[in-house]
C-alpha cells in the first residue's frame, strides 16, 4: 500500500516526475550503450587475435596492419614477397603460419586468399558443401550467405580493391564451393579462396590489358592441372615465383618468437612483425580516454537528476505536510513516512533505470546496423553485462537514496500537532 | 470508555492549560466549547495522541496512552481514535474510496474495501467512490473524513470544528450523521466547536476557561 500510494504520488504530479524520469534515462541510457558497446567491441576484438602470436606484413603502421589482416576494417599496409615470407614462416619458433593475401571484394565484402588453416584457426567449419579446392572456388562466411542469399553452386564477379564499386574483374567467376558455419568472428564476413586465385585474378587481369584471350585461357587451365595431379606444395611452388602475399598471421611455439621477432624482422627485412594484442591494447587505451569521459558525462547527468529529484520533493513538502499529518492520524508511524518519501525517489529511479536500458539498446540496435554496413561489425543489443550494468542500478538507487535523504527526515521528524494547529 | 485525570499542557513553560477531567461512555457525545486560546485544540490533540501531556493520565478503554511508546501509540491512534478535523485533508493522488481504505490499512494491516463501500454509501456517497477528493464539495469531503475515521471502529471519535466551514444544511447534516454512527459504531464522541449550531443541539458540554 505504501508502495501504491508512492507510485500514484509521483504520477499525481507529472511535470517534475517526467522531468526526473528523463534525466535518470538520459544518463542510463548513455551509460549502459557505453557499457555495451565497450564489452562486446572488447570481445570481438579479443576474440579474433586468438591464435595470432604476431602479423608479418609490409612496414607501416603496425595498428594499420592489425587492423586490416587480423580485423579486415582497414585497408593493408602493403604487399611483402611471398619468398621472402616463406623464410620466416618455416623459422624454428613458428608453430603455425596463415598467409593471407588481398585483392577484391564482392559487394563490399572481402575476398580473402589463404589457406584452410585459416578456417580451422576460427574454428570454423564447412556447413555446406566443400572446401575451396581449384583456384576461383570460394567459402562464404555465413554471414555473408545470410545477407547475400547466397548457395553453394552460385557464381559471381569479384570486384578490385576493397570498395563495392571498384573495377569488376569481369575475366573470372567465383565460383561458391562451400559455405561456412558461423563463428561470431570475422569470418564470418569473409569470402575465402586460396592464394593462387588471387595471384590468377590479378595476372590475368595484368595480361587480359595486353592479350586477353590467351592470357585467361591458358591460366585457367594450367592451374587446374597442377591441382589435381599434384600436391598443394608444389604448385604453391611452382605459380610463387616473384609473387606477393598481403601479410602472414603467425603462431610461435614458444614465447621467445613474440620478444625477439619484431627487432629480427626490422632489423633484417622490409616487412614488421607486429603484435595483435599489444596494439589492440593500445587501441584501447586510446578509445578507453573517450569513453571514460562520456561515462564521466552521464555519470553527471544522473548527478543532475538527482537534484531534480530532490528539488521536486523539497518543494512539496510543504503542500504535503497535511498529507503526512494525517497518515499519521490514520496511525501511519514515522518510519512508514520515511519509506513513503524514500519509494517514491527509488521508484523514479527505477523507472528511469528501465527506460534508460531500453532507450541503450535501441540505440546500440542502430549503431549495430551502421557499424554493419561499414565494417560488417554487429552488436547484440540483448546481452546483459549483468556485473556493470548490476553496478549501474545501484549508483541510480544510491542517487534515489540520497535525493530523498533529507525529505525523507523531514516528514520522518513532522510535528503533527503542530501542523494540524496552523492548519 | 474515556477518562482523564489532572491533564495538564504547557508550551515552552509560557502558556498553562490545566484541563478539567473528562468521563464519557460510548455512544455519549460531549461537546468541549470555549473561546480562541483556551486550548480548545490542545485538549483534543492531548486526547488524540498527537501531544503528550505534561502531567495526567488519558485512559482510552482499557489502555493509558501516556505510558505507550511512540510507534505503539501510532498504531492505537490507527485502531481506536478517529479524527475529524476542521479542514478535510486527503491524499490527493488517491481516490475516495482508497482514502478510506488506506485508513483501515494503516491501523490493521488489512484493506477493509467492502466496509469501506458500505460506510461511504451509508454517508450518501456511493456516486462519489471513485473520484478524487478535491473533486469533491467541502460538505461531502467532511462526509469523507466521517468515513475514514469510523472505518475502523474507533472507541473515541473526535471532532475538531468539524461545522465551521459548511452552511445551516451541511452542518446540520453532519452533525446528525456524527451522532449517530457514533452511537451505531459505539464510540464515545468529543467535539470541539464553537459552533451555535452545535452548541443548540448537544447538551452534554463541558467549557474551557
Amino acid at each position: 500500500m505504501i508502495v501504491k500510494l508512492a507510485w500514484k504520488n509521483i504520477w499525481f504530479k507529472p511535470l517534475n516526475t517526467i522531468l526526473s524520469i528523463i534525466l535518470l534515462t538520459a544518463s542510463v541510457a548513455i551509460i549502459s550503450l557505453l557499457i555495451l558497446l565497450q564489452e562486446q567491441f572488447e570481445k570481438q576484438f579479443s576474440s579474433n587475435i586468438d591464435g595470432v602470436d604476431v602479423v608479418l606484413g609490409a612496414q607501416g603502421s603496425p595498428l594499420q596492419l592489425i587492423l586490416s589482416s587480423v580485423y579486415q576494417v582497414d585497408a593493408p599496409t602493403g604487399n611483402i614477397s611471398y619468398d621472402e615470407a616463406k623464410t620466416w614462416m618455416k623459422h624454428p619458433f613458428v608453430k603455425s603460419a596463415i598467409p593471407l593475401a588481398f585483392g577484391d571484394n564482392y559487394r563490399g565484402f572481402k575476398i580473402v586468399g589463404t589457406t584452410p588453416d585459416y578456417l580451422e584457426k576460427y574454428g570454423a567449419t564447412v556447413l555446406e558443401g566443400k572446401l575451396f579446392q581449384k583456384d576461383f572456388e570460394v567459402v562464404i562466411g555465413s554471414e555473408i550467405a545470410k545477407k547475400l542469399n547466397i548457395k553453394v553452386g552460385d557464381k559471381f564477379f569479384g570486384s578490385h580493391g576493397d570498395a563495392a564499386e571498384g573495377e569488376v574483374h569481369e575475366e573470372f567467376a567465383y565460383h561458391v564451393s562451400g559455405i561456412a558455419g558461423p563463428t561470431g568472428k570475422v569470418i564470418d564476413n569473409l569470402i575465402l579462396c586460396n592464394i593462387p586465385s588471387v595471384w590468377a585474378m590479378h595476372d590475368a587481369h595484368e595480361h587480359a590489358e595486353e592479350n586477353p584471350e590467351h592470357g585467361e585461357e591458358g591460366h585457367i587451365h594450367f592451374e587446374g592441372d597442377e591441382h589435381e595431379h599434384h600436391d598443394h606444395d608444389h604448385q604453391a611452388e611452382t605459380s610463387e615465383q616473384g609473387k606477393e602475399i598481403t601479410a602472414v598471421l603467425i603462431k610461435f611455439r614458444n614465447k621467445m618468437g613474440f620478444v625477439t621477432w619484431p627487432r629480427l624482422i626490422a632489423q633484417n627485412t622490409k616487412m614488421q612483425a607486429a603484435s595483435p594484442a599489444i596494439e589492440i591494447n593500445r587501441l584501447f587505451s586510446l578509445f578507453g580516454i573517450g569513453l571514460q569521459a562520456l561515462q564521466y558525462l552521464a555519470y553527471g547527468i544522473m548527478l543532475i537528476s538527482g537534484i531534480s529529484i530532490f528539488i521536486a520533493l523539497y518543494t512539496t513538502l510543504k503542500e504535503r505536510k497535511y498529507e503526512f499529518a494525517l497518515l499519521r492520524v490514520s496511525g501511519a508511524s514515522r518510519l512508514q513516512l520515511l519509506n513513503l518519501v524514500l519509494f517514491e525517489s527509488i521508484l523514479l529511479c527505477v523507472v528511469g533505470f528501465i527506460f534508460g536500458t531500453i532507450v541503450g539498446r535501441v540505440a546500440l540496435l542502430l549503431i549495430s546496423s551502421s557499424t554493419d554496413q561499414e565494417y560488417k561489425m554487429t552488436f547484440n543489443p540483448f546481452a546483459f553485462v549483468w556485473e556493470k550494468e548490476g553496478i549501474l542500478f545501484l549508483a541510480a538507487i544510491f542517487v534515489g537514496l540520497l535525493a530523498a535523504a533529507i525529505p525523507a527526515v523531514k516528514a520522518y521528524r513532522l510535528n503533527i500537532s503542530k501542523t494540524l494547529a496552523n492548519a | 470508555m474515556i477518562q482523564t485525570k489532572n491533564l495538564a499542557f504547557s508550551y515552552s513553560g509560557k502558556v498553562n492549560f490545566n484541563f478539567p477531567d473528562i468521563s464519557l461512555e460510548s455512544g455519549q457525545v460531549l461537546l468541549i466549547t470555549g473561546g480562541s486560546g483556551k486550548g480548545k485544540t490542545t485538549l483534543l490533540h492531548l486526547l488524540g495522541g498527537l501531544l503528550k501531556a505534561q502531567s495526567g493520565s488519558i485512559r482510552i478503554g482499557d489502555t493509558n496512552i501516556e505510558s505507550l511508546s511512540d510507534k505503539n501509540l501510532d498504531k492505537f491512534r490507527g485502531k481506536n481514535i478517529g479524527l475529524i478535523l476542521q479542514q478535510p485533508h486527503f491524499v490527493e493522488a488517491f481516490s475516495v474510496l482508497e482514502n478510506v481504505v488506506l485508513s483501515s490499512w494503516l491501523a490493521t494491516g488489512q484493506k477493509a474495501e467492502e466496509k469501506a463501500t458500505s460506510l461511504l454509501t451509508e454517508l450518501g456517497l456511493a456516486d462519489q467512490m471513485t473520484k478524487l477528493t478535491s473533486r469533491l464539495s467541502i460538505g461531502q469531503q467532511q462526509r469523507v473524513s466521517i468515513a475514514r475515521a469510523l472505518i475502523n471502529e474507533p472507541q473515541l471519535l473526535l471532532a475538531d470544528e468539524p461545522t465551521s466551514s459548511l452552511d445551516d444544511e451541511n452542518a446540520f447534516n453532519v452533525a446528525d450523521l456524527l451522532s449517530k454512527l457514533s452511537k451505531e459504531y459505539g464510540a464515545a464522541l468529543i467535539i470541539v466547536t464553537h459552533d451555535q449550531r452545535l452548541k443548540d443541539r448537544f447538551s452534554n458540554q463541558i467549557t474551557l476557561l
